[in-house]
């Protein structure tokens, strides 16, 4: 059985959760090009690698953040938004540049 | 004595080629093969990490069908449809294709509404498509349980009775060698590390394992590993990966004619040639590059199946696999030109690739040899996102709609 940790409820298997994509910062919605701003809502980071993911535990209602090997599907480490300051909109990784 | 082989195996890779195809799927194959016998482009190496038709070419569940919803995707898949029925008189090679007649269950009134839908765009444009009843059904597909067991009863159905199976690895086999008699070099084992792009933007070449090849055209075609190869050229895309995954019972006689495919359960039935069932569902939950298989897809599959079929419960699963899936936010593929002048993008392919592979070799093979988008493929460029010019295509399968 594969295992997640949720930050409240602890180890609980993979089946009590649901996935909710790559964490992706949103640009400034009155100040950003046409360009980019398509660029954030369709494209992804979609190659294999370490990324930070949304993820929900069902039962209890937690979103949280999971960072993820998408090649070796292994967790490293979760925790709640705001726990990391990655979390923070100025690191903005997702961009065209 | 030497052996007779269906393919050359070139120990040689050439300093340069006109075109270089990365994916020696069907996909790849098919352009290889359109692009020698249509447009006399026959200076081509298909290149491949692994072996001929070794990813989601054998990976699928070898359905063809037109019964789509949009404009574009039934026209295109039509014509894919119509490829398919002529192709192993074109290869010369048994492909064994088989029309079956396809049911899609409908087991709520949302499902059905889409369904007649789907219907009515079908007819309008000349493909056989129909709602059936469930006394119909039963009349066409005696071994269904119309009840599934009291929980989620049929309603109806939309019935495609050219919905057909094919050896999906001989399709890639049979593409191959006709592409090898025109001269084309197939490469297996020559993973692609690198494309070069100039200052202009213009392809100049690919980095291989085995060197560098010199070439102005190069033609992507390698489903789920579309990101890896995007990167390498700088372009951003919505694709992202998911594993579907697919079975096959133990052989049985043979009783069932029609593919069964439940909208609701997620799930689709055929019976293969061999007498075994193959058998698969949605996509797997969340984003991986792996073809791993798992314990939840096959319990979860078999639940279904069994709603439809209870008759199946002593029947056992003997093998189980699975293909990495390029999925789009429309379900719509992306293909043609891009931003990158010489790099052309067969991709996108989700759930609903192998049945396009003849469409999808015949458009490419114009696209690359024309630089110009293919009439049937236009509505599906790269750039239709930034123009929010979406193609929503609720008729692809193995996904919630």
């Amino acid at each position: 059985m594969k295992l997640l940790c949720c930050p409240i409820n602890g180890v609980r298997p993979l089946q009590e959760f649901a996935f909710g994509g790559e964490v992706r910062p949103m640009p400034d919605a009155a100040s950003v090009s046409d360009e980019a701003w398509s660029d954030y809502v369709f494209n992804r980071a979609g190659e294999p690698g370490v990324r930070r993911e949304w993820w929900y535990h069902i039962a209890s209602g937690t979103w949280f953040i999971a960072e993820r090997d998408t090649l070796k599907d292994e967790f490293y480490r979760t925790y709640l938004y705001g726990e990391n300051q990655d979390d923070r909109p100025a690191h903005h990784e997702g961009g065209q540049t | 004595m030497a052996l007779q082989r269906m393919f050359h195996e070139p120990e040689q890779l050439e300093d340069g080629y006109e075109v270089v195809i990365i994916g020696a799927g069907g996909h790849g194959l098919a352009a290889a093969h359109y692009l020698a016998r249509d447009y006399g482009i026959r200076d081509i190496a298909v290149v491949d990490k692994g072996y001929i038709g070794g990813g989601n070419t054998g990976r699928n569940t070898a359905i063809v069908r037109s019964n789509y919803l949009t404009v574009e995707g039934v026209k295109f898949y039509d014509e894919s449809v119509r490829l398919f029925s002529e192709l192993s008189q074109d290869l010369d090679f048994n492909l064994f294709y088989s029309e079956r007649g396809h049911f899609t269950l409908a087991h709520t009134d949302g499902t059905l509404r889409t369904m007649r839908w789907r219907a009515e765009v079908n007819k309008h444009l000349g493909v056989d498509s129909e709602i059936l009843t469930p006394e119909e059904i039963a009349k066409i597909c005696p071994s269904l349980d119309l009840t599934c067991g009291g929980h989620m009863p049929v309603l109806g159905a939309l019935y495609h009775p050219p919905g057909a199976v094919v050896r999906h690895d001989a399709v890639a086999w049979g593409y191959a060698r006709e592409a090898c008699r025109m001269g084309v070099e197939i490469h297996q084992k020559t993973p692609v590390l690198g494309i070069r792009v100039n200052d202009h933007n213009e392809v100049e070449g690919v980095e291989t394992s085995r060197g560098f090849i010199a070439c102005k055209r190069v033609l992507s075609a390698v489903a789920g590993y579309t990101p890896r190869i995007t990167r390498m050229v700088g372009l951003r895309t919505p694709i992202v990966v998911h594993p579907l995954q697919a079975c096959v019972t133990e052989p049985l006689k043979p009783w069932l004619d029609s593919i069964v495919v439940s909208a609701n359960f997620h799930v689709y039935v055929s019976q293969s040639s061999r007498g075994e069932l193959v058998m698969g569902a949605s996509l797997d939950p969340y984003e991986l590059h792996s073809e791993r298989s798992t314990l939840d897809f096959v319990e979860g599959l078999t639940g279904h199946v069994l709603d439809i079929f209870p008759f199946l419960s002593n029947v056992a699963i003997i093998r189980q696999w699975a293909g990495m899936s390029d999925m789009t936010p429309d379900f719509s593929p992306i293909m043609g030109t891009t931003p990158v002048k010489g790099f052309y993008l067969d991709a996108g392919w989700g759930t609903w690739g192998f049945k396009a592979t003849p469409v999808c070799g015949t458009t490419m093979a114009h696209t690359v040899a024309t630089d110009q988008n293919h009439e049937l493929i236009s509505a599906f460029n790269l750039c239709r996102f930034a123009s929010y010019s979406l193609v929503g295509e609720k008729g692809a399968a193995s996904v919630g709609h």
